[in-house]
């Protein structure tokens, strides 16, 4: 290779440490950018399929396809499903809910620490592509952060919301939250909600990187801790991987590419990752890959043998 | 070394409990301010007492779905009413009062309670009328709420003031709280430019005599415990028997 740009770095595992090259072709952009077009695709659709039933009457074999709106709605009128922290707070102002929404909070809620608990933001939540716009904006025009803020604030909002519910009787986070404001206004009728989201979008454009879903947000909190031990996560075949941080580059979500853990553990563990799976492509060295919790606890076992190997690596 | 570490954690605590306490008294001052917003609000039928209704409503929207007439609508942040509930501008839409109660049926959290089954039980608001502007009051021959009211001589009655020396005989229309549902079809069907007939939220028109008062002149007015003139009376006095009086007046009228 002839760089002329000095020694190639050599990772310890004895590869060179290579950058990640943007392909010039389109098919090639295409296959980089195949998670995010993906993912696009699943949160509009979702949001088209409100709106189609709310104003024009979609339906299968008579029957509303996906009526009401995220924070409770009902699948061709017969599979509820509600978000399980607004049916939390409600539950904790003391009011009892009818079944329905509890059995579609219960499906939500085991749907989400299956997949993932955050796949819930990188995938559905619409306010999620205006904090990755804020992102992509700040990155281009490099912005840099105004000050540093920890991120697990989110988990004292979190803690914060429940307790408001708890005391003021109505569910806190449910009355000001930016997610519901949008994605209800996006279906129901344009107020001013709009005004909170571009209240996050400054936010995370102007003063904090990833500001709002990074490290504010208790709905992200709250499906952080149900993806807990989601078996859906994205794997790390620790040999392959020359440290060249090109992962955390890309990722909204960097402190959970660890990559000490992440070689103990053979995935990204944490369940504050979302899943999206930016970090795969850009990987040169095809080290990540979204894989199952199982199959990677079983192919721990078998390198148990000669752990130092792994540890090398 | 050890003390300084400790002074540390004891200054981050304070800096953490600090900025909770403040963005929790800002956060649920917000929330107070937004529940109180307006108590005006014309909510869907079964919904419950206010308070419950915006602790349980989850704000999803399917009862305003499952509206046949498009009657609800779900607030939007500047909207007068608690952000994200249903709430109807009987002006604009009335509620049509749908015997099946679509919207009850669709709620998920029981924030339209299910143990609302007959419309006609539902108490949305009270329609209360603007005499000086409700057109029969001033004589003319109206009556349209009257004929529009699904209750029609229930929720409503017409009552006949004769004429009397040069004042015109009037036909004017009473509200009953005791079988309004507060539709508003009688609102929207007011010929007035600004509805002489208006539902208004219960708390707001309502008031409350107060136990103590004795209507004793009502057939139905019990002597209670708490007033006992006579300690070991027998059973109460009864009214004698009334029903020979009219015939007694209109004894020799041909
Ligand atoms: S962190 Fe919050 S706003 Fe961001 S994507 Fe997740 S739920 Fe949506
Ligand atoms: S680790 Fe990868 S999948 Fe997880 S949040 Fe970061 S970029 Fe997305
Ligand atoms: S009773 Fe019928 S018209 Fe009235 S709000 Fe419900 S669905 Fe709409
Ligand atoms: S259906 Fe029930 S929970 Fe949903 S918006 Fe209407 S009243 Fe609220
Ligand atoms: S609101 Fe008007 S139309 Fe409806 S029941 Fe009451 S009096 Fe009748």
């Amino acid at each position: 290779m002839k760089t002329g740009r000095g020694a190639i770095r050599m990772a310890s595992n004895g590869r060179p440490v290579r950058p990640f090259i943007m392909p010039s072709t389109l098919s090639g952009r295409l296959g980089v950018w195949r998670y995010l077009i993906l993912r696009r695709i699943t949160q509009l659709t979702i949001l088209l399929l409100f709106f189609g039933t709310a104003h024009w009457g979609w339906s299968v074999a008579g029957r509303p396809l996906l009526s009401g709106n995220l924070s409770s709605s009902r699948l061709l009128d017969l599979v509820p499903m509600a978000d399980p922290f607004a049916v939390l707070q409600i539950f904790l102002t003391r009011h009892m809910l009818q079944p329905e929404v509890l059995i579609g909070a219960g499906i939500v809620l085991v749907f989400y620490a299956l997949v993932g608990g955050r796949v819930w933001c990188a995938w559905v939540c619409p306010v999620n592509m205006v904090t990755d716009l804020a992102g992509w904006l700040r990155t281009r025009l490099g912005i840099r952060d105004m000050f540093h803020v920890n991120r697990d604030i989110r988990y004292s909002v979190l803690a914060l919301t429940l307790v408001l519910s708890f005391l003021t009787g109505v569910a806190a986070f449910e009355w000001v939250s930016p997610i519901s404001m949008f994605h209800r206004e996006l279906i129901f009728g344009a107020g001013l909600g709009w005004t909170a989201v571009l209240g996050v979008f400054l936010f995370d454009l102007l003063v904090v990187k990833h500001g709002w879903c990074g490290h504010l947000c208790p709905l992200g909190a709250f499906y952080a801790l149900v993806g807990r031990f989601a078996p859906v996560r994205v794997g790390f075949d620790a040999p392959t991987c020359t440290h060249c941080g090109e992962c955390a580059r890309v990722c909204p979500e960097p402190q959970v590419l660890n990559l000490r853990q992440a070689a103990e553990a053979g995935m990204i563990r944490s369940g504050e990752c979302t899943n999206c799976g930016r970090c795969i492509p850009v990987c040169p060295e095809g080290t990540l890959q979204f894989d199952l919790r199982h199959r990677i606890g079983a192919a721990d076992q078998s390198h148990e043998s000669k752990p130092h190997q792994r540890r090398l690596a | 070394m050890e003390q300084n570490a400790r002074r540390e954690f004891f200054i981050r605590l304070a800096q953490g409990t600090a900025l909770a306490a403040t963005g929790g008294l800002i956060w649920s001052a917000l929330l107070q301010q937004q529940a109180k917003a307006m108590p005006n609000a014309l909510r869907p039928p079964g919904a419950l007492d206010e308070d419950d209704f915006q602790a349980l409503c989850i704000k999803c929207g399917l009862c305003v779905r499952d509206c046949p007439y498009d009657t609800l609508r779900l607030s939007t942040a500047g909207d007068s009413v608690p952000i994200g509930t249903p709430y109807f501008l009987p002006r604009e839409i009335p509620c049509y009062m749908c015997p099946d109660i679509p919207c009850k049926v669709a709620c998920p959290t029981g924030a339209l309670t299910p143990e609302l089954t007959d419309i006609n039980g539902a108490r949305m608001g009270l329609a209360v009328i603007d005499i000086e502007n409700c057109l029969s009051w001033q004589g003319l021959r109206c009556e349209i709420c009257h004929r529009e009211c699904p209750l029609t001589d229930t929720a409503i009655t017409v009552e006949h003031n004769p004429r009397k020396i040069s004042k015109h005989a009037l036909f004017v229309p009473i509200v009953h709280s005791d079988a309004c549902t507060g539709c508003g079809i009688c609102e929207k069907a007011c010929p007035t430019d600004e509805a002489a007939i208006r539902v208004v939220a219960h708390e707001l028109v309502q008031g409350k005599i107060g136990d103590h008062y004795r209507l004793g002149w009502k057939v139905d007015t019990t002597i209670t415990p708490d007033f006992k003139p006579y300690e070991k009376s027998g059973p109460l006095p009864v009214a004698p028997d009334a029903s020979g009086g009219l015939d007694y007046l209109n004894e020799g009228v041909p």
